[in-house]
């Protein structure tokens, strides 16, 4: 009994701890952590057969109401499943990866601008990188779509410019915005005792970066960076809209096909989801995986 | 303006103000370092001493005063401040490693890239300045490896590989644990004894009573008092000097 009020006496053990002074309170998020990400991999695995539970179950459904039979959706859906794949959903594969690469090699540049200390490269790169990261991707999509030319003539040659290519355009600019804010915080999270450290070797400025700052910054960076081609990935199916021939647009097309059956809207949309739901789980959960690895070592 | 010779001081710090902003930390400061010696610089927390040594090194600018190392101006508006960090070594508290090189790594850098220098003959002196900090065997560690003594030595060689005309301690023992703090100064020690002009800001009195040839007492900006150590400790005039001094000793 004693021991038992000791213990209710002690605060934190008992009961909460309270105090007046200002306290620490630990870091619950990283400065450019994942958000979406740590959500995604906080999903329990079976999330995928509850996500296919639609898609198995829809058509028992439909039979019950008397117009279509399980065989006919599943042999529907069936028949489409090769064609989805190969010719939607790995499309949105490589309009992600383009998306990317072109996203991170311009997004690393402004972020690197970002921190320049030259007022005319910094705050432009900062107004870039704000004007991007603030605006909706669909709108953006549209006004590269609209924007861009349908062709571009170099030295009497036309050279055409397909809609997906625009797509990968539109889609890289809000990436660009993110990794550069990605970028400027992983810079900007090395202690300035190593920018003093450098400077008073007599390293230049641009040795500094290069040699000593950006190589401890780099592995912070993984993580938020597939955050990013994660959700990147996921928001490939806004190309639709350009009529980029990617899952959804096909998925709708394929459909048309089929006569338009309403019954076979969510197996068809039900199916495009599982296949983004497992290619960006492992990616999330590599991500958390990595994030919590390199958290440690600072 | 007149050439620098060895008999002018290597370190001259003329009537040094620094404001950051509004508040003013040095007020007035002159001290001169010849070549070869020992300064130490001591007094409270907050009186200005390790603002005055980074400005030796123009890690922080000043408002008013002169100060010159070697003959170069660092008041300058055209100053060369790659020139002058060739010439000044530093030594921060907290070491300041870069914790992605190993300990050889960390003293090759510079030399190499600043200096352009042959990296056989770089490596091969980071090999000797490694046996010279009593480090040898630990060539391959990463920092984050080291104990904080075996960190601030690396920090030191690193400093020395420059081969400097002046090194500057910034209170390098002041995050160190007891044991670790001797192994330290007898790096230090050894560079005195070796003719290494030495700038040190320190809390550890009884070093520098014994390598210091001259100690500066700073307080609130200013120097209060000054003198050889054989009269600074049992001397001293001034109230503040006598009551900081009192409270350490």
């Amino acid at each position: 009994m004693a021991a038992r009020q000791t213990r209710h006496a002690i605060p934190g053990l008992g009961r909460t701890a309270t105090t007046d002074l200002p306290v620490l309170k630990p870091l619950s998020r990283p400065v450019a952590g994942p958000t979406a990400t740590e959500w995604l991999a906080g999903l329990p695995w079976w999330t995928a057969l509850v996500l296919m539970a639609p898609v198995m179950l829809w058509p028992f459904y439909v039979q019950a109401a008397g117009k279509f039979t399980v065989i006919t959706a599943f042999g529907t859906l069936g028949k489409w499943v090769p064609f989805l794949f190969m010719s939607g959903f790995l499309f949105n594969i490589l309009i992600s990866m383009f998306a990317m690469l072109f996203g991170t090699l311009a997004g690393a540049a402004l972020g690197l601008g970002q921190v320049s200390k030259f007022a005319f490269i910094n705050r432009p790169s900062w107004f870039f990188t704000q004007l991007f990261r603030n605006s909706p991707w669909l709108v953006i999509l549209f006004i590269v779509l609209l924007a861009l030319p349908f062709e571009i003539v170099i030295f009497g040659f036309i050279i055409s410019i397909p809609d997906w290519m625009k797509a990968v355009f539109g889609l890289s600019l809000p990436i660009m915005a993110n990794i550069s804010e990605i970028v400027r915080g992983a810079v900007q999270s090395v202690p300035t005792a190593q920018w003093e450290a450098s400077e008073s070797l007599a390293f230049t400025r641009r040795q500094t970066m290069w040699r000593i700052i950006l190589p401890q910054c780099f592995k912070r960076m993984i993580p938020p960076w597939m955050n990013w081609y994660a959700i990147l990935t996921m928001a490939t199916p806004l190309c639709s809209l350009l009529g980029v021939e990617e899952i959804i647009t096909l998925s709708r097309q394929a459909m048309e096909a089929e006569n338009n059956h309403p019954e076979l809207l969510v197996p068809f949309y039900s199916f495009a989801l599982v296949l983004f739901f497992i290619y960006c789980y492992p990616i999330a959960r590599i991500t958390v995986a990595l994030e919590r690895r390199y958290a440690v070592k600072l | 303006m007149a050439e620098w010779t060895e008999k002018d001081p290597i370190v001259s710090i003329q009537d040094v103000h620094k404001y950051f902003g509004e508040l003013q930390v040095l007020k007035g400061v002159s001290l001169d370092v010849m070549k070869g010696e020992v300064v130490c610089i001591i007094g409270p927390s907050g009186s200005g001493k390790s603002t005055l040594i980074r400005c030796v090194n123009a890690l922080n600018d000043i408002q008013g005063g002169v100060i010159k190392v070697r003959g170069i101006d660092l008041t300058d508006p055209e100053l060369d401040k790659l020139a002058l960090r060739k010439r000044v070594g530093m030594v921060f508290q907290q070491y300041n490693l870069f914790p992605h090189k190993t300990a050889m790594e960390n003293i090759m850098m510079a030399p190499m890239l600043v200096l352009k220098e042959n990296e056989e003959e770089v490596r091969q002196r980071a090999r000797d300045l490694m046996k010279k900090v009593r480090l040898e065997g630990k060539e391959d560690a990463y920092p984050g490896e080291l104990s904080g003594g075996q960190q601030q030595r690396v920090a030191i060689a690193r400093s020395l590989a420059m081969s400097p005309d002046v090194m500057l301690f910034d209170e390098v023992t002041a995050a160190l644990d007891p044991e670790t703090v001797k192994e330290v100064l007898v790096t230090i020690k050894d560079l005195a004894q070796e003719g290494m002009t030495c700038i040190l800001v320190t809390h550890e009195m009884g070093f520098a009573r014994e390598i210091a040839d001259h100690i500066y007492f700073t307080d609130n900006g200013v120097i209060v008092e000054h003198g050889p150590p054989a009269t600074f400790f049992s001397e001293a005039k001034d109230p503040r000097t006598k009551e900081f001094l009192s409270q350490i000793l």
